[in-house]
């Protein structure tokens, strides 16, 4: 497997001019000749889809929602940055970039994230244009607001819906393609395979998940956008039916899959409640602004509120023990997520944390009502103390919060080059699907940032310089070897999975899969932790394979039946996290490994030794994949340990 | 604070399209009542899986009260009796013990059924294709801040804008009307100056998408208003009103 990550030639600042100034272009005759496949509509591949289809290509869209304005990009609380720098506190491209690469621990592609702190502007302008509502001053100009991991003003947020209005402007402009005919929409359909011909990516194998029958589709080129992997753990803030089908099935193919281990935990979310609980619901980042977080200082205490017999505001102000502001000073309750994370577990582990289960920390805003009145705590998260009400039943104004780590993120992905095109030719992944712009840790309000900047403004470019070598290639009609080969494969494994009639029910294996990867690939990862999950999830995968049970048949609606076909995918993903983070000897961003700590129990990476994306390769069922390195190399950013102390 | 109930539940099953559909009764025993409406419909299909029977089909995604996916009207109400919440949102503490509760997909001819609890709300979509949207192309618009818009209203737009499109207002509605879901974009977009250029076009086209395909009129009873997890109000139908009136004398 050759890995050419393409980065264009010349100073960083002028890679993405020159590669532009470079490029093939494909003429408008030529462009509706073109057949492009976009998977997925979230904000990366509405984005893409709508903009393909302005540009005059052949555009088929598919996702697995009744609409695509579902995708799970809605959900996106805080905000999107970009270095508009309209508050003029400092901000530039440059220190967009530089918070980027930081934040990510030193392990993204410098010419990606330069490129995507480029665009980011255009992104603002674009979704401005299509009436997105971001907040605006009373002089009628756009509200910036401050996030997680940067000195500078640069968040732009529409209440706390920023990601569903993005996502709502880009399925409008999508909608306006599909009306105007250069998108087919392909709703409740699912893509179960891709077909390569000739060593290109040229079509997919769909599932229309209503009538349960096979197509085939051709496209001179692929895009995948399916967001990422969260969902291997079960329990996530990912959307029920988020997962990473799409990504496997092209890493099945030949794509690498570069670093599965960098998962991020988000540190705010609401605490488990019980076996039947089915996903986790984060409350954002900017609660951490003005909420102070802690624990008991002494077990005794911790007991008696875990037995119900003491409730928070029982303690005294000595009696608490605020552990963030503790540990660190300078940064106290706004350190970046996966160090906020960390520290909470620790509290936890060690016997002082609160809840019925004893796995959640405070969030108070005790103080904060006292220093700014209710009115105002009101006002910044009003609807956020409602949704915590609504679930919870305890009133945040006079009660603390309580909350838990959770999976929220993926930075890990299919491997992609400057062109985010894949290891396969003609293959391409968009948005959180990608490996490209987070190293190892996301900072907030980039996710979106990079979801549109692929869509709009990267793959526009970089897919026309693909397809111009392929305008004297001709349709395939479907009929084609390759084509009845895939579809076939596909269909063998649905009938495969239908065959079992086992005894075990497709969440059931879910949840013991989810909580080996919680409790060996979750937080805080070992050795020897890692080489057991690996062994573990080997035995879940055996009775999966024989005794998965799923009522129905494949004809008509199964919704047991899609479950299973996804877990069977989920179960690849779990593994080769495993292999990932037990290969990748340091800690660094979401990916900490116990023997590699500081000795006040910091996050310790070995630069010498692993500044470099692991890509792995598929080489059969039951094979160990293979590991090839992309070396990364910092011209500009000038590599340091993180300190927030 | 571990509150268990025993719970009775009419659902209605339906194998597809073409089917015509019955209620069948579960009986379910200790639901916590800290789990949600989903979670509890999710203990039911584990029981019936166990059992050797289908599952119920039911839409769901973010769990979270933002994607529209989730829908089922419950004892009669669209997402429950709860006030502005999703039935992702909406919590089993919310029920008393022994209770039966009735559970049947959105009903309206705008949105056939697909099997058991699942309708087909593609018409949402066409609406949207007809109309809801600003006719700019990917690149070469104006820098974000080159037109101001007052704060009141850009708030008012957010407010429109904040619909999840889940087809609540139109499965309360006896006349099945999507109006107050039109009048939320349509308003969404003219309280905006990008979207005032192509105003009048819009409501025109979306109030026609929206009769072709048909969707009944508004007769202004205010139950979307009331049953809308978003609380988007019905004074955007006055406003779709004005504008499909103003269009309409300009032509």
């Amino acid at each position: 497997m050759k890995l050419d990550s393409k980065i264009p030639e010349g100073p960083l600042a002028q890679k993405w001019d020159n590669y532009k100034a470079g490029q093939k272009l494909v003429n408008p005759a030529n462009k509706r000749n073109l057949d492009i496949i976009v998977i997925g509509t979230g904000l990366a591949g509405a984005s893409a889809a709508a903009s393909f289809g302005e540009m005059g290509f052949k555009v088929k869209n598919f996702t697995i929602q009744d609409s695509p304005r579902r995708a799970h990009s809605i959900a996106a609380q805080g905000g999107i940055n970009a270095a508009k720098n309209y508050p003029n506190d400092g901000d530039s491209v440059h220190r967009l970039f530089y918070d980027t690469v930081k934040g990510g621990d030193y392990r993204a592609r410098e010419a990606n994230v330069y490129r995507l702190a480029q665009v980011s502007n255009d992104i603002i302008d674009q979704c401005v244009a299509q009436g997105v509502p971001f907040a605006r001053e009373y002089g009628g100009t756009l509200d910036n607001r401050s996030f997680g991991g940067a000195q500078v003003s640069r968040t732009f947020y529409a209440k706390g819906q920023t990601g569903q209005q993005l996502l709502i402007g880009a399925y409008q402009a999508l909608m306006r393609q599909v009306n105007a005919g250069t998108v087919d929409m392909y709703t409740r359909t699912e893509i179960v395979d891709y077909v390569i011909v000739d060593g290109k990516a040229r079509g997919v194998i769909a599932r229309d998940l209503v009538t349960g029958e096979f197509s085939r589709h051709f496209g001179h080129a692929v895009v995948m956008a399916t967001g990422g992997y969260g969902n291997t753990f079960f329990l996530s803030t990912n959307a029920m039916g988020s997962n990473g089908s799409a990504a496997i099935k092209a890493y099945q193919k030949g794509a690498a899959f570069a670093n599965p281990c960098f998962a991020q935990i988000h540190p705010t979310c609401i605490p488990v409640h019980g076996e039947f609980q089915s996903k986790l619901t984060l409350m954002s980042e900017s609660l951490r602004n003005d909420g102070r977080i802690w624990v008991p200082k002494k077990k005794e205490d911790a007991e008696a509120i875990r037995a119900g017999k003491k409730k928070a505001t029982d303690l005294s102000e000595e009696e608490r023990d605020y552990y963030l502001e503790r540990r660190y000073p300078a940064f106290g309750n706004l350190v970046p997520r996966d160090v906020a994370s960390r520290a909470a577990k620790e509290r936890c582990d060690a016997g002082f944390g609160v809840g019925t289960t004893g796995l959640a920390v405070y969030l108070d805003f005790k103080t904060a009502i006292e220093r700014l009145g209710e009115d105002t705590i009101r006002a910044r998260y009003g609807n956020l103390f409602q949704m915590y009400e609504k679930i919870v039943d305890d009133n945040p104004y006079k009660e603390p919060m309580m909350i838990y780590p959770a999976i929220h993120y993926t930075m890990g992905g299919i491997w992609v080059d400057y062109e985010l095109q894949t290891t396969v030719p003609g293959l391409f992944a968009a948005g959180e699907a990608n490996f490209s712009d987070h190293g190892a840790n996301r900072l907030g309000a980039s996710a979106l940032m990079q979801g549109l900047a692929d869509g709009y403004f990267v793959l526009p470019y970089t897919i026309q310089n693909y397809l111009a070598d392929d305008i004297r290639t001709p349709r395939m009609t479907g009929d084609e070897k390759e084509f009845v080969e895939a579809e076939a494969a596909a269909k063998a494994k649905f009938e495969k999975l239908l065959s079992i009639k086992g005894n075990r029910s497709v969440d059931s294996l879910h949840k013991e899969l989810g909580l080996v990867m919680w409790d060996f690939v979750g937080m805080a990862r070992n050795k020897k932790g890692l080489e057991e999950a690996i062994e573990k999830i080997a035995a879940i995968k055996k009775e999966f394979w024989t005794n998965v049970k799923i009522p129905g048949s494949g004809k008509g609606m199964n919704v047991e039946l899609e479950k299973a076909s996804r877990l069977a995918d989920f179960i690849t993903t779990g593994d080769l996290m495993a292999r990932d983070a037990l290969n990748r000897e340091e800690s660094c961003g979401g990916h900490f490994r116990e023997e590699f700590q500081t000795e006040e129990g910091e996050a310790l990476r070995q630069d010498d030794k692993f500044a470099y994306a692991a890509c792995w390769e598929y080489q059969g069922e039951d094979k160990a994949p293979v590991m090839h390195k992309e070396d990364l190399t910092f011209e500009v950013v000038k590599v340091a340990q993180r300190n927030y102390k | 604070m571990d509150n268990n109930i025993s719970l009775t539940l009419k659902v209605w099953r339906q194998n597809d399209a073409q089917d015509k559909g019955r209620f069948e009764t579960y009986k379910l025993e200790a639901v916590s009542t800290d789990s949600s409406f989903l979670e509890m419909m999710d203990i039911l299909n584990e029981q019936l899986i166990g059992e050797g029977k289908e599952p119920v089909a039911f839409d769901h995604d973010c769990r979270e009260g933002i994607c529209g996916m989730c829908s089922l009207y419950i004892n009669g109400r669209p997402h429950g009796p709860d006030d502005d919440v999703t039935t992702c949102q909406l919590h089993m503490r919310k029920f008393k013990d022994g209770e039966t509760i009735t559970i049947e997909p959105w009903r309206s001819a705008g949105f056939p059924v697909i099997k058991d609890l699942i309708v087909n709300r593609s018409a949402f979509d066409e609406i949207i294709a007809a109309g809801g949207y600003t006719s700019i192309s990917t690149g070469g618009v104006p820098d974000a801040n080159a037109i101001p818009i007052p704060k009141d209203d850009a708030d008012e737009a957010m407010d429109a804008a904040s619909c999840i499109g889940c087809g609540a207002c139109v499965a309360t509605c006896k006349n099945g009307s999507a109006m107050l879901f039109v009048s939320a974009k349509v308003s969404h977009l003219a309280l905006l100056p990008q979207g005032r250029v192509e105003a009048a076009r819009r409501a025109k086209a979306m109030v026609s998408k929206m009769d072709e395909l048909g969707f009944g009129n508004c007769t202004n009873t205010g139950a979307c208003e009331v049953e809308c997890p978003k609380g988007i109000s019905i004074s955007n139908i006055a406003r779709l009103n004005r504008e499909f009136l103003a269009a309409k004398l300009q032509d």
